[in-house]
């Protein structure tokens, strides 16, 4: 049992192996591959350094700007943009509700038959695969400028985003409990109502919570391109150069997606 | 050579953890520290380590009074004294190699460690114990491959790695099954007389205990209420430091278990 | 809901009558918000437009199709762009994110009294702001250019990652690092053998999911002059080329499909 001398020859290198790509001429092609692109993409950034030098004090004034930022003298512009932002965010996420459950359900592969699970996925997909701004610029063009065409966006963006997770979760649900309540002989109607419903309403209520803090910060976006809300204003501010009242605006879009953060988080605990 | 001097802890709840623990480890001691669940074992254990800060007190390894260290003369420290874990605490997704080499960490600076540049003669060290340990093969196998009792073994190289001066052992059998607890518990006290390393186990089970140790401290709600040999371990003293207990029938149950047959010829780590 | 059971002593019932009054009292007050919402917001709404729009839908449709496929040829460069602003602006995004997730987390935060709230301030200042709007500030600062775009997409991401990660770092198994303490590492040494490679996976996840929205973002941040697809996107609405407009969509569409696919596939190779 005495302790062996190490002389008994135990090697003295060892390297690490490699977690990802253990294929050792595949992990070379694909790190020299990176590298290319990456010097490549560099390549393509043009910098014009004087105009970034010049730029350095507007970055500064508007640094400036939001340390100290300026509420009243556009106060106006500023509270009409944000009704419409807050009014459009609620509007949208209680519409988007309504319509995604239904959706939602009938996305879920154990409670939808076929086609109509096929239809339910194609609306998702289509609402989930374009940008809400490329939206906005299409129901503007149809509906006119202003916060109904920014409604209607958020309530399509809502619609793909809630139907979706609703309807993972319903597939994530317990088996058994469905099982349970439809070996009662029960229609429907009520299973979802009570083997579904029970099992994703916090789910459903959380994700709808954070739907409206999303709503919210996307309706500051869609103003830009002429849907409504405060992106308006604050691309108005930034084209007038006005730093201080950006700043504010920003200020403001911050604080409110804190408060609709915790008050949510609030919420949730209270829901369970 | 270890020793304690009126070692106490209380946590900032108010819990009394410990309360004037006095002892002396001597060097090739192994001393099984016993005692109900929150008798204060894990804090004692840790205490030495200064894992846990202790309130007040001494503890001197070697010529080193540990308390007082600043922070890099607390790692120059640590780095003395291995440490093995309930449930091994190996670092899961690291390979096997690069969890026993972590006991090199207090030795070698961070850029080294960083790019896994150990010298020679800690890498063969490494081997070596593994090789010991029984393990010899799996070195590039990431931890959470190993099966429970794999993983302690390197959990016991680790600690070994370090060339410490003691041995701090936090229930290393409690997620073990019982014969594999033995193995381990005989690969510490092995591990300890080759190298006339003090430790200091704490253990919950009595039985594995009195036969891998060769003093015995009991422990209740943060006093040391035995200190003695195990065959001074009578029924009597099992009562105060546990409550009432028919002792007789536990023992001749635990009897029964280790009456098992000695670990059949493939366990490398008694082969040697 | 109250449904009373005969010859039973007393009816069984779902909530208690205050409990039940309270959801009914919040079902209320909901309506009425979403009402007065709803009225807040249409004040200026010209209804004429409204019900115009079916109108203005078809004639749109049909100037959409056929699309100018040939138009393709002035996409790619854009579309390289586009790539290009996602991938360096992610890249940007993750190295300031990172050391901004180990300073907000509290397990490995230096302070938490003065470093975390700041780190959270930073956190909760990128996240709010899409990144439109940061690319809109940055057009006017720095010039139009991919430079804006990739400082844009870099600075929204900072909150995302960090966000997320520090999430993660505070869910470690502390024993882990307990254990790697206790042979005497240093604090970067424990960070590196304890907590980075419990984290990796969720890294690697985080970092390619927030790659994949940034394809999405920045294929709309030329509308405010910050290169890539949208500055063309923004020359053919200007012109009413809708045939050219809805060529871009294709293209958009394609790019986001791939992306999310790579993205699926890195993800399902990391975890």
């Amino acid at each position: 049992m005495a302790l062996e001398p190490v002389a008994q020859s135990y090697p003295t290198r060892w390297k690490r192996p490699p977690v990802l790509l253990t294929h050792p001429l595949w992990r070379k092609i694909i790190l020299l591959g990176g590298l290319v692109y990456l010097v490549l993409a560099i390549q393509t950034v043009e910098v014009d350094w004087q105009r970034v030098y010049l730029g350095l004090e507007r970055g500064w004034r508007f640094v400036q700007g939001f340390l100290v930022p300026d509420f009243t003298s556009r106060w106006n512009d500023i509270y009409a943009g944000l009704m419409e932002s807050l009014t459009m965010t609620v509007t949208s996420t209680v519409a988007g509700i309504l319509i995604s459950v239904p959706i939602g359900i009938g996305a879920a592969r154990n409670l939808a038959p076929a086609p109509v699970y096929l239809a339910c996925r194609g609306i998702i997909t289509v609402s989930r695969s374009f940008q809400e701004v490329i939206i906005a610029i299409l129901l503007v063009a149809m509906f006119g400028f202003g916060p109904f065409a920014g409604f209607l966006t958020l309530a399509f963006a809502t619609i793909g985003f809630l139907s979706k997770l609703l309807a993972e979760e319903i597939e994530d649900c317990d088996r058994s409990q469905i099982e349970a309540i439809r070996a009662t002989g029960a229609s429907w109607w009520q299973v979802v109502n009570y083997a579904v419903q029970p099992q994703v309403m916090p789910r459903l209520v959380g994700l709808s919570l954070y739907r409206l803090d999303i709503n919210f910060r996307e309706s500051a976006v869609i103003g830009i391109v002429g849907a409504g809300g405060i992106g308006a204003t604050l691309n108005t501010a930034i084209d007038r150069y006005e730093y201080d009242s950006a700043g504010a605006v920003l200020i403001i879009i911050i604080a409110i997606v804190l408060v609709v953060e915790y008050s949510s988080s609030y919420i949730r605990r209270w829901v369970q | 050579m270890l020793k304690l001097d009126k070692v106490s802890k209380t946590y900032k709840t108010g819990d009394k953890a410990l309360h004037n623990a006095c002892f002396e480890v001597p060097a090739g001691q192994v001393v099984g520290l016993i005692g109900p669940s929150g008798a204060g074992k894990s804090t004692l254990i840790r205490c030495i380590n200064r894992l846990v800060e202790p309130t007040q007190g001494s503890i001197t390894l070697g010529d080193t009074e540990l308390t007082g260290l600043n922070r890099r003369e607390l790692r120059r420290a640590r780095r003395r004294i291995g440490m093995i874990f309930q449930e091994y605490a190996l670092v899961e997704r690291l390979t096997v190699m690069e969890n026993v080499l972590s006991g090199r960490l207090g030795y070698v600076p961070a850029w080294r460690s960083y790019l896994r540049k150990f010298s020679p003669d800690d890498i063969a060290q490494a081997f070596s114990l593994l090789d010991r340990v029984g393990l010899a093969d799996h070195y590039n196998k990431r931890a959470d491959a190993l099966s429970g009792g794999q993983r302690q073994r390197v959990g016991i190289a680790r600690a070994l790695e370090q060339n410490p001066e003691l041995l701090l052992v936090d229930e290393p059998t409690a997620s073990l099954d019982p014969k594999t607890s033995r193995q381990i518990m005989r690969l510490i006290r092995t591990a300890c007389q080759e190298r006339n390393l003090p430790a200091i186990i704490n253990i919950h089970d009595v039985m594995l205990a009195q036969q891998f140790s060769d003093r015995i401290i009991g422990l209740k709600a943060g006093d040391i209420v035995f200190d003695g040999a195990p065959d001074a371990l009578t029924d009597e003293v099992l009562t105060t430091i546990y409550g009432d207990e028919d002792w007789t029938q536990l023992r001749g149950d635990n009897g029964e278990q280790s009456t098992d047959p000695e670990a059949p010829a493939v366990d490398l780590a008694e082969g040697v | 809901m109250n449904t009373q059971v005969p010859g039973a002593q007393s009816s069984w019932q779902f909530r208690t009558p205050k409990q039940t009054l309270l959801r009914w009292v919040g079902w209320f007050w909901l309506v009425v918000l979403t009402v007065f919402c709803w009225q807040v917001m249409n004040e200026n709404t010209i209804w004429a437009f409204v019900s115009d729009a079916p109108d203005q839908a078809a004639d749109i449709g049909h100037r959409m199709f056929p699309p100018a496929w040939s138009y393709i040829n002035n996409l790619w460069e854009p579309l390289w762009d586009t790539i290009n602003i996602a991938t360096l602006g992610t890249l940007l995004g993750i190295l300031i994110a990172v050391p901004v997730a180990f300073l907000a987390a509290t397990n490995t935060t230096p302070s938490t009294r003065f470093v975390r709230p700041l780190a959270l301030l930073i956190i909760v200042a990128s996240r709010s702001i899409n990144s439109l709007i940061w690319a809109l500030l940055l057009v006017a600062i720095i010039g139009p250019g991919l430079l804006a775009g990739i400082v844009a997409i870099g600075l929204r991401s900072i909150g995302f990652i960090a966000k997320l990660l520090y999430e993660a770092i505070e869910e470690i198994d502390d024993k882990q690092v307990e254990a790697v303490r206790a042979t005497g590492a240093s604090g970067a040494q424990v960070i590196d053998y304890a907590v980075v490679p419990q984290i990796l996976p969720a890294f690697w996840g985080i970092s390619v999911f927030r790659w994949d929205i940034n394809i999405r973002e920045s294929t709309i941040l030329g509308l405010v002059g910050a290169g890539g697809l949208g500055i063309q996107l923004n020359a053919s609405l200007s012109t009413l080329a809708w045939n050219q407009v809805a060529m871009i969509f294709i293209v958009i569409l394609g790019t986001v499909v791939i992306s999310e696919w790579v993205s699926a596939k890195v993800r399902e190779a990391v975890l």
